[in-house]
């Protein structure tokens, strides 16, 4: 009752929504880097909005499935195929014990989501089972999957196979504007230093992981050079002594003493985690009350998006 | 206090500027009437030495009621006093065996490593905040004798259980991890453990007193060298 991992590629984690309410231990959210991709996977599948999937990060993950079910592939656009032969993304498909499944190394996007009929079964560490590497905290053992991980899940014998068409799956490009609520320290930078952030251009570094994307571009000085440790909350942008932002993202640290400017939305942080090095990025500054709508609209949107049915 | 929009989910209050055991205990007692006043709406609360970082669910509330509520509830909670921190002790092995930095902070402040031993264990601290990894506690605040900047290079890999000092702060180390501060003993209690409840012997709020240990007795009590 599992799929084996044959292959785990760069770096695949097991994430459900994440893990919510542990701050006061110490304990970081974990969860989909791109939670809209996750959701859609889970969705197609008739799953439970936070059920456990796989994120798979650049690709080269492969599996042997142990017994029958259903799966589904979202998100980054990683070549999926089952038994090699290409098969859609975005779309559920029936497998059977044996088969083997592939994700290749993306064309486009950096983050994809491989979700099965009921999710993975992963007993849940301080009620997620979210893995966040750095605490060694979720997943089957706290690590990245590994070959010969076995993971459990349900045999399926049916599931409605739905899918989306081509022209609704997200497009990933190489340049995402991110909305900033501006807030935290913003007093204390300069107009001059808010002005240069919000209108130049800036670079994913290589220093770019699940606890933060580092920038490169026009350095911002803060007239603070550190403050008294405080909580971090997620998309907060860090600007260190050497000016350059840090986007800090699911896996980042609870509590800080960098100043920031405000924090990005999770619909761009979304967008920033599946850019890779090299990719540009453009900061706008929002209201709290633009944000809220966008986030609004957007879980709206993806509750009514319209799925379609395959005959079995 | 000031509150400052911190993220789409968040607001996060200060309720001074500076560490001190007041503020500490103003940001506990804004903590409690926080999480009393947004029940479901909030998601989670980071208190640390003079803010209160507060999360709440951007889609089932908004950012001008939960200031609102925040503003109204820490009004009130001005009148209230924090509860009193539990007291924890925690034994600690001091010696260059295992607090590399020991000697050269006895060095840089005139004193005998006992001196310095004698001036950490001497003093009662507030655990001000957990966070940065799981169960890393911040204590303050040490003596001004032995307060040590942080290293310039940080040490790849601290043991768990290290008792070190950064300025005036003091921590144990929970978990191996890199870290730049200064090693003055280790400590055999586990300060995070996802199997043990509570996971942590302390939280935000109570007062910690180490005790100093000898070699035989830090290993008797399952310490690691």
């Amino acid at each position: 009752m599992a799929l084996k991992v044959t292959q785990p590629g760069l770096l695949s984690l097991l994430q459900d929504s994440g893990r919510y309410g542990q701050h006061r231990i110490g304990l970081t959210n974990g969860g989909p880097l791109d939670p809209a991709a996750a959701q859609l996977c889970n969705r197609l599948l008739g799953n439970p909005a936070g059920a456990t999937v796989i994120e798979a990060s650049f690709g080269g993950l492969q599996l042997e499935v142990l017994n029958d079910t259903f799966i589904c592939v979202t998100g980054a656009q990683m070549p999926f195929k089952i038994n090699n032969k290409d098969a859609e993304r975005y779309a559920v498909h029936a497998v059977v014990a044996g088969d083997q499944l592939s994700l290749d190394f993306a064309q486009a996007g950096c983050r994809a989501y491989l979700g099965v009929a009921e999710g993975f079964e992963i007993a849940p560490s301080f009620g997620s089972s979210a893995t966040v590497m750095r605490e060694n905290i979720g997943g089957l053992t706290g690590e990245k999957l590994a070959v010969g991980d076995i993971l459990d899940c349900a045999e399926v014998k049916q599931r409605r196979l739905f899918f989306i068409n081509p022209e609704s799956q997200p497009r990933y490009h190489d340049t995402v504007t991110v909305r900033v609520i501006p807030g935290y320290q913003q007093q204390h930078f300069s107009r001059l230093q808010q002005r240069r952030f919000f209108s130049h251009r800036y670079t994913v570094s290589d220093r770019c992981d699940r606890m933060g994307y580092r920038l490169e571009g026009p350095a911002i000085s803060c007239e603070l050079e550190g403050i008294l440790s405080e909580g971090i909350c997620h998309g907060a942008i860090q600007i260190p002594a050497d000016g350059q932002p840090i986007v800090l993202m699911n896996d980042r640290q609870t509590i800080g003493g960098y100043p920031k400017i405000g924090a990005a939305l999770s619909l761009d942080t979304a967008a920033l985690a599946q850019l890779t090095p090299g990719g540009t990025v453009y900061f706008a500054p929002v209201t709290p009350h633009a944000a809220h709508n966008a986030l609004h609209l957007a879980a709206s949107m993806t509750k009514r998006q319209k799925l379609l049915e395959r005959p079995a | 206090m000031i509150l400052h929009s911190a993220g789409e989910d968040a607001l996060i209050a200060y309720l001074g500027e500076e560490t001190s055991p007041a503020i500490s205990a103003k940001v506990q007692a804004a903590a409690v009437a926080v999480e009393a006043a947004l029940g479901d709406d909030l998601v989670d609360l980071v208190p640390s030495y003079a803010s209160l970082l507060v999360i709440y669910n951007p889609l089932q509330t908004d950012h001008l009621s939960v200031a609102h509520r925040v503003r109204e509830a820490v009004a009130q909670s001005d009148t209230v006093s924090a509860s009193e921190g539990r007291a924890v002790a925690l034994p600690v092995y001091y010696d260059a065996e295992v607090g590399e930095d020991l000697p050269g902070i006895a060095q840089r402040a005139g004193l005998s490593t006992d001196e310095v031993i004698a001036l950490h264990s001497g003093a009662d601290y507030r655990v001000y905040a957990i966070g940065f990894a799981p169960g890393f506690a911040y204590l303050g605040q040490v003596d001004e004798r032995i307060a040590a900047p942080r290293l310039a290079t940080p040490r790849q890999k601290v043991p768990r259980g290290a008792v070190a000092i950064a300025d005036r702060q003091t921590a144990v180390y929970p978990a191996v991890s890199p870290g730049g501060w200064n090693l003055i003993g280790r400590c055999p209690v586990r300060m995070f453990d996802p199997d043990a409840d509570p996971t942590m012997p302390v939280s935000v709020g109570d007062i910690v007193r180490f005790t100093p240990i000898g070699r035989d007795e830090y290993l008797a009590l399952g310490g690691e060298l």
